[in-house]
Formats: C-alpha cells, sequence, structure tokens
C-alpha cells in the first residue's frame, strides 16, 4: 500500500509523516509522533479517552482518519500543561481527586477544555453534557464535574 | 405513566481480607545513601491510593518525613510477595507489612543514630521532619541523612527492616461449622431513593445517603473519593452491568460499551456520606478498608427502594427497565408501598 504524505499542526508544531491509507488518527498519534496522551479504549467510539481537539472542536481520534486533518491543527493533553505550569483544569483534577486509574482522564481534560474554550462559565448540566461520551469506571463522576466547575469558576489552586 | 418515588435501605457486614489459604502480604524498607527511604512491594495501585497509603504509614512508623518515603511497586520481581489488591485487603494487610518492616529498618536507624551521637538508641527520638536527637535534648540532634551517611560509609550496617503480615487459614470446625476468616470487618448502611416510571419501567436514582465505619481513615480524601466512585460502580451493578443483557446465549451478550451499559455523568445523583472511625485492634493505624464494600450496600438498597415504589421484588440484577416493566404487568400494576 502506498504511503500519504500527511501535514498538520500537532500542539502547535508543525508535524509532516507518512501515514497508510485508512490509518486513524489515534494510531498516527501514538504510533508515529509518539504521542501517548490520547488513550486507546475501545477503538469504536463507545468510551472516549482518544478524545482529541481538531480545529478547536473535539473528535474522538480513534474514529478520524489521519489523512483528515491534513492541514488542520489538532490538540492534545500532552500540549495542554502551559511550561513547567498545569493547566488549570489538569490542577483542578489534581485538586478535586478526579482521577483514580487515570485512563479515561485525557479524554476527560480534552473535553472538558473544549467546553471551557467555548463557554468559560458553564452550568453543572452543560458540565455534564460536555463530559457525556467520556466513561470513567473510578471516580463516579462527581469529582470531575466538581473539578471542571472550580476550573471554570478559577476557584484553583494555582 | 405516573414516576413512583421509593426508598430502600440497607446495612452491611464485610470482612476485610481472605481466607483461602492463609492472606499473607511482604514488604521491605530500606534507606538510600540520601536519607530517604524505598518501600519495596509487589501490590498493586489500581487507582485507589495504596502506594500514598502504605507511603504515609512508612514514614508514620519511621519517624520522618513522607517526602522522604518512596514507594516502589507493582513489580513481582523487584518487589517481595503479595497475594493481591482484591478482598478490600491493601491498606489492612500490606500497611501491617510496611509497618512492620519500617520498625525493624526505624531499630536499626536508631542504632546508627546512637552510634554516632554516642548515646543509647532507647535515649533517641524521631521529630517527623527528618531529624533524630536525644530525648529532652532537641540540639544533641543528627539528621536521618547524616545517620543514612554513617550507617553505609562508616559502620557497615544497613538501614533495612523486613515485613510480613499473615492472617492464617482459617479451619472449619466439622461439628459446629464455626470459623474466623477475617480478623476485622467494615460496616456501612445505605438508603436510595428511586424514582420509577411505570410505564417505562425505567429507574431514575434520587439522592442516596450513607455511613460507612471503616476503622480510622488514614487518608480522608482517598477514603471520599472511594466512597463517591464505588456507590457509583454499585449503582452500576445494581441496574445497568451484566454482559448478557436480556438473553442467556453470550452470543448477544455486549460487545463494546456502547452495549455494556454504565451510567454516565448524567445517571448520577447527589450522594451524602457519614465516615464512622472506629479503629481495628489490629489494623495499621487502626485502619480496616473502604475498598470493596463500598458497592455492595447500593444493590439491596436499590432493590429495596424499587419495591417500596412500584411493589415489585426483582432479585435478578441488573434490575433493567424490561424486568421492572414485565414484573409490574404480572401483578397487575404498580403498586406503591408505604413510605417510611
Amino acid at each position: 500500500m502506498s504511503k500519504i504524505p500527511l501535514q498538520f499542526r500537532h500542539n502547535g508544531r508543525d508535524i509532516a509523516i507518512f501515514v497508510d491509507g485508512g490509518t486513524n488518527l489515534l494510531v498516527a498519534l501514538r504510533e508515529l509522533i509518539g504521542d501517548m496522551t490520547p488513550k486507546f479504549g475501545c477503538g469504536q467510539g463507545g468510551c472516549g479517552t482518544c478524545s482529541v481537539l481538531i480545529d478547536g472542536e473535539l473528535h474522538l481520534s480513534c474514529l478520524t482518519l489521519a489523512e483528515t486533518v491534513a492541514g488542520r491543527s489538532v490538540e492534545t493533553l500532552d500540549g495542554m500543561r502551559q511550561g513547567p505550569n498545569l493547566h488549570p483544569l489538569q490542577r483542578a483534577f489534581a485538586d478535586h481527586f478526579a482521577a483514580q486509574c487515570g485512563y479515561c482522564t485525557p479524554g476527560m481534560l480534552m473535553a472538558a477544555k473544549a467546553l471551557l474554550d467555548r463557554n468559560p462559565s458553564p452550568s453543572r448540566d452543560e458540565v455534564i453534557e460536555a463530559i457525556s461520551g467520556n466513561i470513567c469506571r473510578c471516580t463516579g463522576y462527581e469529582p470531575i464535574i466538581n473539578a471542571i466547575l472550580a476550573a471554570a469558576g478559577g476557584r484553583v489552586s494555582a | 405513566m405516573t414516576r413512583h418515588r421509593g426508598r430502600g435501605m440497607a446495612s452491611i457486614n464485610y470482612p476485610i481480607g481472605m481466607n483461602l489459604g492463609g492472606d499473607p502480604s511482604q514488604a521491605l524498607v530500606h534507606s538510600n545513601p540520601s536519607g530517604k527511604f524505598t518501600v519495596a512491594l509487589s501490590s498493586i495501585d489500581l487507582g485507589q491510593g495504596m502506594k500514598s497509603v502504605t507511603r504515609q504509614i512508612c514514614a508514620e512508623t519511621l519517624g520522618v518525613p513522607v517526602e522522604d518515603v518512596y514507594v516502589d511497586t507493582a513489580d513481582s520481581d523487584t518487589g517481595p510477595h503479595c497475594m493481591g489488591s482484591f478482598a478490600s485487603r491493601g491498606t489492612h494487610r500490606v500497611g501491617n507489612a510496611v509497618m512492620a518492616a519500617a520498625r525493624e529498618a526505624r531499630g536499626v536507624m536508631m542504632e546508627a543514630a546512637a552510634e554516632e551521637l554516642e548515646v543509647n538508641a532507647a535515649d533517641l527520638e524521631t521529630d517527623g521532619r527528618g531529624n533524630i536527637h536525644v530525648k529532652g535534648a532537641p540540639h544533641r540532634s543528627i539528621s536521618t541523612k547524616d545517620v543514612a551517611i554513617a550507617a553505609q560509609f562508616k559502620q557497615g550496617k544497613t538501614i533495612s527492616g523486613r515485613g510480613i503480615f499473615l492472617v492464617p487459614l482459617s479451619d472449619v470446625d466439622p461439628e459446629t461449622g464455626e470459623m474466623s476468616p477475617a480478623t476485622c470487618y467494615a460496616h456501612a448502611c445505605l438508603v436510595a431513593e428511586v424514582e420509577v416510571d411505570d410505564e417505562t419501567g425505567e429507574i431514575a436514582m434520587v439522592r442516596m445517603d450513607s455511613a460507612y465505619e471503616l476503622g480510622r481513615a488514614l487518608n480522608p480524601r482517598l477514603v471520599e473519593q472511594q466512597l463517591v466512585g464505588g456507590a457509583w460502580m454499585g449503582v452500576s451493578h445494581a441496574l445497568y452491568e451484566t454482559p448478557e443483557p436480556y438473553y442467556p446465549d453470550p452470543a448477544h451478550g455486549p460487545r463494546d460499551f456502547v452495549e455494556y451499559l454504565m451510567p454516565g455523568p448524567g445517571d448520577i445523583c447527589p450522594h451524602d456520606i457519614a465516615v464512622l472511625e472506629r479503629p481495628a485492634p489490629d489494623g495499621p493505624f487502626g485502619a480496616k478498608g473502604p475498598g470493596e464494600m463500598c458497592a455492595n450496600p447500593v444493590l439491596p438498597a436499590v432493590a429495596n427502594a424499587i419495591f417500596n415504589a412500584v411493589g415489585v421484588r426483582i432479585d435478578d440484577l441488573p434490575i433493567t427497565p424490561e424486568k421492572v416493566l414485565r414484573a409490574i404487568k404480572a401483578q397487575g400494576g404498580a403498586r406503591p408501598q408505604a413510605r417510611r
């Protein structure tokens, strides 16, 4: 199978790789670029842990063909921290014990970022809706919802 | 169509650990020349916080700051044997093993410090901030780092300790059937309130109120996290999760997270939790373990709440809308029970 050249922005950096036709974005990120922050959960759009932002919009990278991001901007959890400092959402997740095993956390953080980027002060129901495509096995969601609301309200210890 | 509210309660008595051939776990503690300590375990932290709790237990027993302890775990090549992270046994069994190992290491550390300070080890105490000094004379002091260096390079001592905690197998008395399968028990009581739709059979969680008695809570935030998350898992077992949703043939079972249902963030309800601390005599600093029992009372409480709401007694999990609807139909309609 012939390789397809692919260029896109990955967390603000220009990337040029060759992908096989039909490669999904999750595989391209993890295996070709080495960004392990999007996780492989179910591989069919049921769990949300592979969530990334494409041009600021939330997408499931396991269901996205890599070639469709040509010329676009892809954001993953790897690009979330601001230099040495955690993003307020990451800090809020730590403060609120919003992670246990941690497997859903990258997807939860990306879903939360997608929400706060377009709606900086969401209601509780809006937070719930925003993370409804993400499954968490450990926390019971409550700490995650509280963490996102705290980050939105600026109630995060820096 | 009517939505019926119902309330149900359940109490549980939960044994910590298991009784299948004895229940041991081991721990090794040693100091590094930096004066920091490493705990070697093979116990797994699945996210419940065993690394944090064993770290606290080790630091408290040694009398050093918690920052000076590193827990290296989850590899059975490099850590001593552990039966595993199950049966709510981690804090109790592994914690006790860590405590024993840290106690032995502390003994050597105090001997090494005594040699440096030219005093009797029995006259020394730790300040919990990384120093060892003569009781009543804090100026006669040495840092744990200097003790570790002296032990390593001058005295030729290893500041280390071994620990095992074993709950031996309890045999069954052939005459009476009596046995002691566990050394301590945690307890919980939970009240669940649900709303049942008698047209669709759908069940919505309205709220939960619970009290958990789990020995001393060594890390209250981790305990809270375990109880909140565990109760969700109880709801999930009660109402959603099954490998074979409606038909007995596994070929019809769920294949993915779209078909294997779990509650989403929109299905949760307010949950008010009270933690009661009654220290266990044989627990590390009195701890038992919140572990699995945080999920257990939810199942019977929800089943009882559904009975209270519409008068149907479902004893087959999960309690799906289909089962509720069939049972309501079989008894000729919803029969709300008295509210208590």
